[in-house]
């Protein structure tokens, strides 16, 4: 494993480094980008001196609720979907297509039913996330084997009990691939509607920042959610590793 | 020895059909007679598809005749798993994200025990399976005999008064089934539980069992039952006896016709 990771990081690294040079030589335009170093520096400021703290939780605590909820509804309307094999013949189409729609294109109407509060960017962010949820705990559900569920008809076990303890745990792996993916379009979800209309969080004052020329702010914020995304990315895939690497799947 | 009946089944027939039309209705199993006396090692031998794994599950619970009664001592069963039965299937049925240990406890989860109870149950397995050096093995480390030893042990925990082998041993090399073969002997030897062992090996059944049901091609019925007169201390050495090769000898002779039949090849081979 450490040659793939060696090569990652190496390309990482030549990108960043080419970044770099760019921008030092003046091939790419200070006002059009800071070279890496200064975003770096500059995150390191705007970190320490907590001028966007504020902004930084809003948009973190918002994402953190809706992947909550595209978690929880995930799952259980999985479990639900499974069990019902018309509804899920009905709803697995409409799967397929459904980041084909532009769910940000609902947020005025989202502003009318849910108000102008936080609750219409975390919708947004949940439903984003939800689906990814669903396919993929579906996924694991289709592959817990018969004799398990065998297993736990003759223990007696009830439907609710064979959930929580059989087929979920076996599909956690699978599970574990859908809450990945809800953390990224969770935090998408909730820093677009940001975008769009709101009056705080990361991505309002990315927003801000962008339209009042403002790289040393831009960038960061640019910089902060990337490493936000992927510290969590990876902690949920080294997780879902060792729980392959305990089956023997990997 | 007692002869009273733990399990009967009393003019158990089993259909099944995809569309609920008479067209579409399969007829499985039927109609079957059959009683399993207390504390014996009853096998199941049948062509491949004359529905024993349906004859299994009618006993363990897991499906409903559509016609006549199966009784768990005395009881109907009907569909609901009784207490005091445990079974083991061929597949593997160790759960992947529990230890050895986490394994053969969960069977015991029901159950009103007290944490050391618990606790004595569960080293009294792992040491009748072997399986103390593994107790926090996960089953991937395990070879399939010893996962197989796993849920074994599971069912044994519970301490079963019936113990249901639905082919346990299909996935195994030749040696392993004779050594677990010999394991399952010993367990049955000192559990004192009635053993039904559904089996496609005329040797394994001819090796293990009291008395041995031959089943039809389908429909499966009963068509032969052998005594196999063995004393209740055998092990895997029987089948260098000349009666295990005329048990054996028996038990092909009234499958064969069925065999064929079932292959489609009726007649075909006298």
């Amino acid at each position: 494993m450490r040659g793939p990771l060696l090569w990652r990081l190496l390309v990482l690294a030549g990108f960043v480094g080419l970044l770099e040079v760019l921008c030092l030589t003046g091939v790419i335009k200070p006002l059009t980008m800071q070279a890496p170093h200064r975003i770096v520096t500059d995150l390191v400021a705007m970190l320490v001196s907590g001028a966007l703290n504020r902004a930084i939780a809003k948009t973190l605590g918002n994402a953190f609720i809706a992947f909550v909820i595209a978690v929880v509804l995930g799952v259980t309307s999985a479990l639900v979907i499974h069990r019902l094999r018309r509804v899920r013949d009905t709803l697995e189409p409409l799967f397929a297509t459904y980041y084909a729609i532009p769910v940000f294109a609902f947020y005025p109407l989202l502003i009318i039913l849910l108000g102008l509060g936080d609750a219409p960017q975390i919708f947004i962010g949940a439903m984003l996330g939800i689906v990814a949820v669903i396919v993929n705990t579906l996924n694991g559900l289709d592959r817990v084997p018969n004799v398990l569920l065998k297993t736990a008809r003759v223990n007696q076990m009830g439907a609710v009990e064979t959930a929580l303890r059989v087929t979920l745990p076996c599909a956690s792996p699978y599970i574990l691939t859908g809450a990945k993916l809800a953390v990224a379009y969770s935090l998408i979800g909730i820093i677009g509607a940001e975008f769009i209309m709101s009056s705080g969080g990361m991505g309002y004052e990315i927003s801000f920042a962008y339209n009042n020329f403002d790289n040393a702010t831009m960038y960061p914020l640019i910089l902060l959610i990337l490493v936000v995304s992927i510290t969590i990315n990876m902690g949920i895939a080294r997780w879902e590793k060792a729980l392959m690497a305990r089956r023997g799947l990997r | 020895m007692t002869q009273i009946a733990q399990v009967s089944l009393r003019q158990v027939d089993k259909e099944f059909s995809r569309s609920g039309k008479p067209a579409d209705t399969v007829h499985a199993l039927g109609p079957i007679d059959l009683e399993l006396r207390h504390g014996e090692f009853f096998a199941v031998v049948g062509p491949s598809g004359c529905g024993k794994s349906t004859l299994l599950e009618l006993v363990a619970g897991l499906s409903t005749a559509t016609r006549g009664e199966v009784a768990f001592e005395g009881k109907p069963i009907e569909g609901r798993i009784p207490d005091g039965v445990g079974v083991v299937f061929q597949e593997d049925a160790s759960f992947p994200w529990l230890t050895v240990t986490e394994n053969i406890a969960f069977g015991l989860r029901r159950m009103k025990l007290s944490p050391q109870e618990k606790a004595a149950r569960i080293e009294k397995a792992l040491a009748m399976m072997g399986l103390i050096p593994f107790a926090s093995s996960y089953p991937a480390q395990l070879s399939g005999g010893m996962r197989q030893r796993v849920c074994i042990a599971r069912t044994l925990v519970t301490e079963p008064r019936l113990i249901l082998l639905d082919e346990p041993f299909g996935a195994l090399d030749q040696q392993t089934r004779l050594l677990m073969g010999d394991e399952v002997l010993n367990l049955w030897r000192k559990t004192g539980a009635t053993v039904f062992l559904i089996t496609h090996a005329l040797d394994e059944a001819a090796m293990l069992a009291d008395r041995i049901g031959v089943m039809s091609a389908r429909p499966g019925r009963l068509i032969d039952i052998v005594e196999t007169g063995w004393s209740k201390d055998r092990d895997s050495r029987i089948v260098q006896e000349e009666r295990f090769g005329a048990i054996t000898a028996r038990l092909w002779r009234s499958l064969r016709e069925e065999s064929m039949k079932s292959l489609g090849k009726a007649g075909a081979a006298k």
